[in-house]
């Protein structure tokens, strides 16, 4: 139980201003800047340079920052474990949900965040699979020649297991991973990263002599949905899934031994111990504490229960640790306004140096036509890269968080903008251009005071469009850690929970039209009167 | 004052002008006139730097056109095409002013010049701050003459200026140029492909034909002691001259 002060100030550090929130001011200075001149356009581009490398810098020694990957068990676990840490005193943050196991694992590498919960199997084949190693006391100093440190096993084990329906295997007869040879025609449906990683598929396929072809890949949580209704048969899920009790399905026993133990540990780097020792020693105290019925239990308060992680943690530091901490005390409005503003803070700081950078660009590419295929090639290239895969891309170079996600959507707004701006320009007619010259114009003059106010309204529209592309891609930018609507969106598809994906879906929505209809007025004021009115049809002769 | 040397100009495999060597006098309009590609329009544009002779040379005030007196030459001719060429985004006034504004030129100087420009073109005040798309063929032209002259050019480029208007405001319009010119005495060069036209204005006719011209001297001279053939074709090709003043005294007692 902790007193409420404590509670408060562990409160407080829980919503402290995120990074996102810390660079706020700069957003809006950059923001000025755009609509003005192009000497304070430079100097906003600066500032927004400056704040994304102050961004970038790893958390202060003080605070603690906790991982979990995108599954439900991860991000209690993860929640678990920030809880207990804020209730002693550390300013801790949780970035949950994170996208896969090379994220996380590069994370912790980098700093960037301390700890986070894993488990034996992938360490051993997936990250370490290169020293081929076994047993636990190989897999701890291995670890620990990289800075990293291993608690000893949380109590239960999460290891693959193929499923298939009650009826399936009724019907069948399947009861071995070995049955399943003769049934060369079953769909069999896997996460995409089983399917791809070295203890996934291919060894499975190898050691069983597999026949099935019909293999596909999809979404852990899809998969159960998938089975469910039919449309694959057998599928591989994690033994502590909530979900094998509620749709009855059937392990097949792993007759050849070929999943690894996947015992449950939490890893942390070893400047903690220095830095918090006291932190070290409240992550110990998960170690044994947690079997597999418990975890299971808490696995199905959330995704059947419907209840959230954060609350699950909270009821297993209650039962297990009989700590009193309080349910999350932000209600919906306030969670609602803090995605805004993460969502908000990704859109605005991209979009306002995307237009920095493609509005010259797109000017130099009306000027000089064969750089410009250049440039509007690389752009064009550069849309076509998918975004997660530009996200993961990114990460080694900017980390996790706001950084690649404010960079990928940068990118990803480039080519609209520049493509406007050059179109904009060329459908200016040759006679107005020329007669610009000729009255006596400089060619900058002629820029200025011709050819932008005359392509003023493309340009604009290369914005709109790229702003209203612009928020629907920065909600996957939850995946790396940046918050934002895609928050609740990827929660509600972990949690097959249409209610919670509306809770991003909606407001993403919202904000969609809400930039439209902003960029619509703006064009009041940017684009010239002169070529909003309409013309004379029978001129009055003169 | 304007003189072309010996200018030859390809655009490809098409050869626009073939060795020109014109005299544009001050104070007189040269009428450009010829059928379509004879190399007239290019010959204007010549002037104005908007191309660059491949041979030759274009004088104006004693100096050679050059990158570097490029712009200050600008600064002292007129130009004004057809439909216009006015800026959309800007009002009559914004058009008119704009390139005063770029030099400095103070407020109440432009607006007496504005002021001066719209009585001479007789254009009413209440179309002052519309836009181009608000006004008429026949308005937009006169704008575009205002803007021409606003710094009191010493050469006046024109470029088919009242091709798009229709036939009666054309003919009105033609009397005032020619007035106002006459008035000002400037120095005008001027690209027609309609011959009437050219009689209205010129002092001068300069008939062009495949890059070369063929002759030039008075309307009197070209209709009366043609060149050669061509120029006969030409003129028979058009309405004769005194069909077409009758048809402008027509016109005059219709309206009057």
């Amino acid at each position: 139980m902790i007193v409420p002060s404590q509670r408060l100030a562990a409160m407080h550090q829980r919503f402290r201003p995120s990074r996102a929130e810390a660079v706020g001011e700069p957003i809006t200075a950059a923001l000025n800047h755009l609509w003005s001149n192009a000497r304070g356009a430079a100097l906003g581009l600066a500032l927004m340079m400056l704040s994304l490398a102050v961004a970038a810098q790893p958390a202060p020694d003080s605070s603690i920052s906790v991982g979990s990957k995108k599954f439900t068990e991860s991000v209690i676990l993860g929640e678990a474990l920030t809880l207990l840490l804020a209730d002693g005193g550390f300013p801790v943050t949780h970035r949950s949900g994170l996208g896969g196991t090379r994220i996380l694992w590069g994370a912790l590498r980098s700093g960037e965040i301390d700890a986070y919960p894993e488990y034996s199997g992938t360490l051993l084949r997936e990250i370490l699979a290169e020293r081929s190693l076994s047993g636990m006391e190989a897999l701890r100093s291995a670890l620990a020649e990289q800075d990293v440190r291993m608690s000893a096993p949380l109590g239960f084990e999460n290891t693959y297991a193929l499923a298939v329906t009650a009826e399936t295997g009724e019907r069948l007869v399947l009861e071995t991973i070995s049955d399943l040879r003769a049934h060369a025609d079953l769909r069999f449906g896997f996460s995409s990263e089983f399917l791809d990683r070295g203890d996934g598929w291919p060894g499975l396929k190898a050691r069983y002599q597999l026949p099935q072809t019909r293999v596909q890949g999809l979404d852990h949580d899809l998969a159960y949905r998938g089975i469910a209704s039919g449309r694959i048969d057998v599928t591989v899920v994690y033994t502590t899934d909530a979900e094998i009790e509620r749709y009855g399905l059937r392990l097949l026993e792993d007759d050849r031994g070929y999943f690894d133990d996947y015992q449950a540990v939490l890893l942390y780097r070893a400047d903690l111990a220095e830095r918090a020792p006291r932190a070290v020693s409240l992550l110990r105290r998960f170690e044994g504490l947690i079997s597999e019925p418990v975890m299971a239990g808490l696995n199905g308060r959330v995704k059947l229960d419907g209840v959230s992680e954060h609350q699950a943690a909270v009821e297993l530091l209650q039962e297990r640790l009989g700590l009193e901490v309080e349910a999350e005390p932000a209600g919906f409005w306030w969670r609602l306004w803090q995605r805004t503003f993460e969502h908000l803070g990704l859109v605005a700081v991209s979009l306002s140096a995307a237009i920095l950078v493609a509005v010259p660009l797109g000017i130099v590419a009306a000027r000089r036509p064969r750089l410009g295929q250049v440039l509007l090639g690389v752009t064009g290239v550069l849309q076509t890269v998918p975004s997660l895969a530009l996200f993961v891309f990114l990460i080694p170079l900017l980390g996790i968080g706001w950084p690649p996600s404010v960079a990928a959507l940068f990118v990803y707004s480039l080519l609209p903008i520049l493509r406007n701006t050059h179109a904009g320009l060329m459908d200016i007619p040759r006679p107005i251009r020329e007669s610009a010259d000729v009255i006596g114009l400089t060619p900058n003059a002629r820029l200025r005071l011709v050819e932008l106010p005359l392509a003023a309204r493309s340009i604009l529209a290369g914005i709109k469009t790229s702003a209203v592309l612009n928020v629907g891609t920065a909600t996957l930018a939850a995946l790396i850690g940046a918050g934002g609507y895609g928050q609740p969106i990827l929660t509600g598809i972990r949690l097959d929970d249409v209610g919670l994906i509306m809770q991003g879906a909606v407001p993403a929505a919202v904000l969609a039209l809400a930039f439209q209809g902003l960029f619509e007025l703006a064009e009041h004021w940017v684009v010239p009167r002169g070529l909003r009115s309409r013309p004379v049809t029978a001129g009055p002769s003169d | 004052m304007l003189r072309f040397v010996a200018v030859r100009k390809r655009y490809g495999r098409q050869l626009a002008l073939d060795g020109v060597d014109l005299d544009c006098p001050s104070g007189r309009t040269t009428v450009l006139i010829g059928p379509s590609g004879c190399g007239k329009s290019t010959l204007l544009r010549l002037a104005a730097g908007l191309i660059r002779a491949d041979r030759g040379e274009v004088w104006f005030e004693g100096a050679p056109l050059a990158a570097n007196n490029l712009r200050a030459a600008r600064l002292r001719m007129g130009y004004m095409i057809q439909e216009g060429g006015l800026f959309p985004h800007l009002s009559v006034r914004g058009n008119v002013e704009l390139m005063a504004r770029e030099l400095g030129w103070s407020a109440e100087r432009r607006r007496a010049r504005f002021s001066e420009l719209a009585e001479l073109t007789r254009l009413p005040a209440a179309l002052w701050e519309r836009y181009p798309l608000e006004l008429s063929g026949g308005q937009r032209q006169r704008a575009a003459l205002m803007r021409a002259l606003m710094l009191d050019p010493d050469l006046i480029l024109l470029d088919e200026p009242l091709g798009a208007l229709d036939p009666m405001i054309r003919v009105e319009l033609q009397r005032e140029l020619a007035a106002i010119f006459a008035r000002l005495h400037k120095t005008v060069l001027m690209v027609t492909h309609d011959l009437a036209e050219a009689v209205f204005f010129g002092d001068r006719l300069v008939l062009m034909r495949a890059g070369r011209i063929v002759q030039q001297g008075s309307a009197q001279a070209l209709l009366q002691s043609p060149a050669e053939a061509f120029v006969v074709d030409f003129v028979n090709a058009q309405r004769a001259p005194q069909q077409v003043l009758a048809e402008v005294s027509c016109g005059a007692r219709v309206r009057a």
